[in-house]
């Protein structure tokens, strides 16, 4: 019930006293209202915005947050108020809605944050009255459109194949998507080349060029070079053939394929020719033969898989079909009603042009685009006022849809820019989510050796450092450590050991290797490649720590290190450092994966993180390096 | 030459062209002049402020902070300050979906309405809460009376009798158990005329009905049910 009933409720109970003196049984008792009867002020605290307003303007919705008990687990007993760290701007909308009854969506909110927010008191968007919430329906509409692309984007062409893709999808892949490869790339500038030579050999075959000795006409170039036209022709239709059906033999569904645009214009593209081959050289069918060789030119439209504009285009022309279809008919209408009058208008004059209503077609449609030939021209008075009438009139009936049309031009070529630009920033979202993972595995692999290093006093300066969440963390991977009795290692490290051991590891780890960041870790086996830039074993029994992947984070910690640079390293083993110099370093970003701190200092920690190579230390290695001490190995 | 057929239409399309462009501009008026609409520039809203807080302590027998709690309600639901028949009757309607209250609502509407304006003022409203709620019994039986007395004659006759409780019944709707006869109410108004018509003269006086109620336990019991309301 709406926040006013609420109000006349005592009135209508009141107002039942007249059935008292009717009522044929006798009536049940009344509740009891245990709650204190008057009414008070209460004082709502939102992030320092304070807000008052009477209980019973709240008690009025029950079910939302401020309405209910709930909001007693905001009451700050101090300051004797009820304190919510939220946004206050948005919180006078939803006081307003307790007010007046009506919730209001604000124009210049962004649609998410006011989502969360009624969410939080909640409220139910349904409740948004009608005024606003027309708005609110598109705003949200459009919001969740633009995540679908998003979501689209991101599981888009642009990710790696996995590794056991077979070859005819690796083809379909490098026709679609020609940065992939650059094979696919040369194919795509080769084709694109050879449909160019095509069209301008078609175009430039019927100059006239200087006719040959011996005759005075000119004559077209394309017979006068007749076999050399022939057999660029030849070569161009045999590069088609041939891309066709790879794309044919590619293509994950054949029917499909076929059924598609692309595919009907590559045909129809190329089959002009192989007519030609197959036709005999008689004249009856030389005429159609001429004929045919029109369809050559649809060779241009193959340009669309080239050219995104083109696509959009075409794109826009569909998404259009109602303006346009309107368009055509109005025009049609336009025309039929014209033609009649400017035909019975010019019938009795003498030599006039306008023969019949078809006829008189082409004048209406001539004036109407206000082209104006000159080829028909009304002389009767009657046929020059409607003539000018409809040139008036063609100029309206055109220029009405048009900017329907561009309009959903506009709209979907800015649905493509932003589509693109959401492809770049998020290949950028996802380096920096990998570089905070890095860095978070180095935080906690660093921890370790200074735990490991000192115990107690020799922590206590680099404590200092990190913050009480990060040490929370620490604690909480060691924890896990401690529960399974492995440790946790980094990629090299791992790889290392997996060269010096036994064989009796590689069945253990075949997953764990493949590192999900990229396509660089071209191992599927045991050992990476890189890893045969050894280290000297200073520990007797190594143990390998293999962090068993079960938790999300824990994947992370085989990462990829190809963007530390050689010499730091090098640089750095060279010196004696003391270990509890290399507390200093304030930048470790220690952030979980949700969290997009910047992770740029991360190639800034290398230098320290490498300390002293004292024998016996767990120590994280992260490129290469000559000399690194290695973790113990344990098995289970 | 004279003119053609065609000719004159071309003739006739252009003049019928000048005059629709002549009527845009507002250039010529068509011969028929009639009222423009000033009509919405009169003012709308007919306000009303309610008498000093003081007077109506003095007219009820709520308390000052009752008052004002009641009209902050009210100003809130009503911000013009009177409430006209049809809002009273979508109110009220609201709070028996099943069935149709509109009936019951006017003969209530007129029971408030003292000086049949037409419209609820504040006075209006907190005056009958304040009989209904905070009255003696005798205020409010005479309340229940004067509601049932639809021309406020001083006397309820057998039809007025009718009319009201059809019009409760009606408000029940059609779903009940067991379902609402359609003789229903007319039985129940026989009983109330057998009990409430002493003298048997076919309607009801003032006094006939106080002194019956009075003597009714089961009434003077109930009459007590809605004090704690507000």
């Amino acid at each position: 019930m709406a926040a006013g009933v609420a109000t006349w409720l005592p009135f209508a109970r009141a107002a039942a006293v007249g059935w008292l003196p009717l009522a044929k049984k006798t009536m049940p008792k009344p509740p009891v209202d245990k709650s204190s009867r008057s009414d008070e002020i209460l004082y709502v605290n939102v992030s320092g915005v304070r807000f008052q307003t009477w209980k019973n303007t709240l008690d009025r919705y029950p079910d939302t947050l401020l309405g209910s008990s709930e909001k007693e687990f905001f009451y700050n007993e101090d300051t004797q108020e009820f304190f919510f760290d939220r946004d206050p701007e948005m919180f006078r909308h939803i006081l307003n809605f307790y007010r007046t009854g009506k919730l209001h969506y604000p124009r210049h909110e962004c649609i998410q944050a006011f989502d969360e927010e009624l969410a939080f008191y909640g409220i139910v968007p349904e409740i948004i009255g009608d005024c606003c919430m027309e708005e609110y329906r598109d705003r949200k509409k459009e919001n969740q459109e633009r995540l679908a692309e998003d979501t689209e984007a991101n599981e888009g062409m642009d990710a790696p194949l996995p590794p056991d893709s077979t070859s005819r999808e690796r083809l379909w892949r490098a026709f679609e998507n020609p940065h992939t490869s650059t094979m696919a790339l040369v194919f795509y500038y080769v084709t694109g080349f050879f449909i160019a030579v095509s069209v301008i050999a078609n175009v430039v075959e019927t100059v006239p060029c200087r006719p040959p000795k011996g005759s005075v006409n000119d004559l077209p170039c394309g017979e006068k070079f007749g076999l050399a036209f022939f057999c660029m022709d030849t070569a161009c239709v045999l590069i088609f053939t041939f891309e066709y059906l790879m794309r044919l033999f590619a293509a994950p569904s054949r029917c499909k394929f076929m059924r598609s645009v692309m595919s009907v214009i590559d045909v129809v593209a190329i089959m002009p020719y192989y007519i030609g081959l197959v036709m005999p050289e008689n004249e009856d069918v030389s005429g159609a033969f001429v004929t045919l060789r029109v369809f050559r030119v649809f060779r241009i439209f193959k340009f669309s898989r080239h050219s995104q504009g083109l696509r959009i285009l075409g794109y826009t022309l569909k998404s259009c079909a109602s303006e346009l279809g309107f368009l055509l008919f109005s025009l049609t209408m336009a025309i039929i009603i014209f033609a009649t009058v400017m035909f019975y208008a010019e019938k009795g004059t003498k030599g006039s042009t306008f023969t019949s209503i078809p006829a008189s077609f082409w004048y209406t449609i001539v004036t109407m685009t206000t082209l104006g030939y000159g080829d028909m021209v009304p002389n009767t008075i009657a046929g020059k006022i409607f003539g000018s009438i409809c040139s008036l009139s063609g100029v309206l009936v055109i220029a009405l849809p048009v900017p329907v049309i561009v309009s959903n031009f506009s709209r979907i070529y800015h649905q493509n820019q932003r589509a693109d630009k959401m492809r770049a920033q998020q290949k950028v979202r996802m380096a920096r989510i990998r570089m905070a993972k890095k860095g978070t595995t180095n935080a906690f692999l660093q921890y370790k050796e200074d735990r490991g290093i000192g115990d107690g006093d020799s922590t206590a300066l680099c404590v200092k450092n990190k913050s009480a969440f990060e040490h929370q963390h620490h604690h909480l991977l060691h924890c896990l450590e401690k529960t399974t009795n492995h440790e946790f290692t980094d990629e090299i490290n791992y790889s290392e050991l997996c060269m010096t051991e036994s064989v009796g590891f590689r069945t253990s780890r075949s997953t764990s290797l493949s590192s999900h960041q990229g396509a660089q870790n071209n191992s599927t086996g045991c050992c990476p490649r890189r890893a045969r830039r050894r280290a000297a074993m200073r520990l007797a029994n190594s143990t390998v720590s293999v962090s068993r992947g079960s938790v999300q984070e824990l994947d992370t910690l085989h990462f990829k290190t190809t963007s530390i640079p050689p010499q730091t390293r090098s640089s750095l083993n060279a010196q004696c450092v003391n270990l509890k110099l290399n507390c200093g370093n304030p930048d470790y970003t220690a952030a979980i994966i949700s969290i997009p701190t910047p992770p740029s200092n991360t190639p800034d920690e290398s230098p320290p993180l490498s300390p002293v190579p004292i024998p016996g230390i767990l120590r994280n290695t992260r490129a290469t390096a000559y000399t690194h001490d290695t973790v113990k190995v344990s098995s289970l | 030459m004279g003119l053609d057929g065609m000719e004159v239409i071309a003739i006739v399309v252009v003049v019928g062209l000048f005059y629709v462009v002549l009527k845009q501009f507002g250039i010529w008026e068509p011969l028929s002049l009639e009222e423009s609409n000033d009509g919405d520039l009169e003012l709308s809203m007919v306000r009303h402020q309610p008498e000093g807080l003081d007077q109506l302590q003095v007219q009820t027998k709520f308390t000052r902070k009752e008052l004002q709690s009641l009209y902050r309600g009210f100003k809130n639901e009503c911000p013009s300050g009177l409430v006209d028949e049809e809002t009273f009757k979508t109110i009220y309607s609201q709070f028996f979906p099943q069935g149709d209250a509109t009936t019951y609502a006017h003969f209530l509407f007129n029971a408030f309405d003292m000086d049949r304006s037409g419209s609820i003022r504040f006075e209006d409203f907190v005056i009958g809460l304040s009989v209904l709620l905070r009255g003696s019994v005798t205020e409010k039986l005479r309340w229940a009376f004067n509601l049932y007395d639809i021309n406020k004659d001083g006397y309820v006759t057998k039809e007025e009798m009718l009319a009201i409780m059809t019009s409760i019944y009606d408000m029940m709707g059609r779903y009940t158990l067991p379902s609402v006869r359609d003789d229903s109410p007319f039985d129940h108004v026989e009983k109330f005329f057998q009990k409430m018509d002493r003298n048997r003269d076919g309607v009801v006086t003032i006094d006939e009905f106080i002194e019956t109620c009075q003597k009714d336990e089961s009434i003077m019991a109930s009459m007590q049910l809605f004090e704690n309301v507000i």
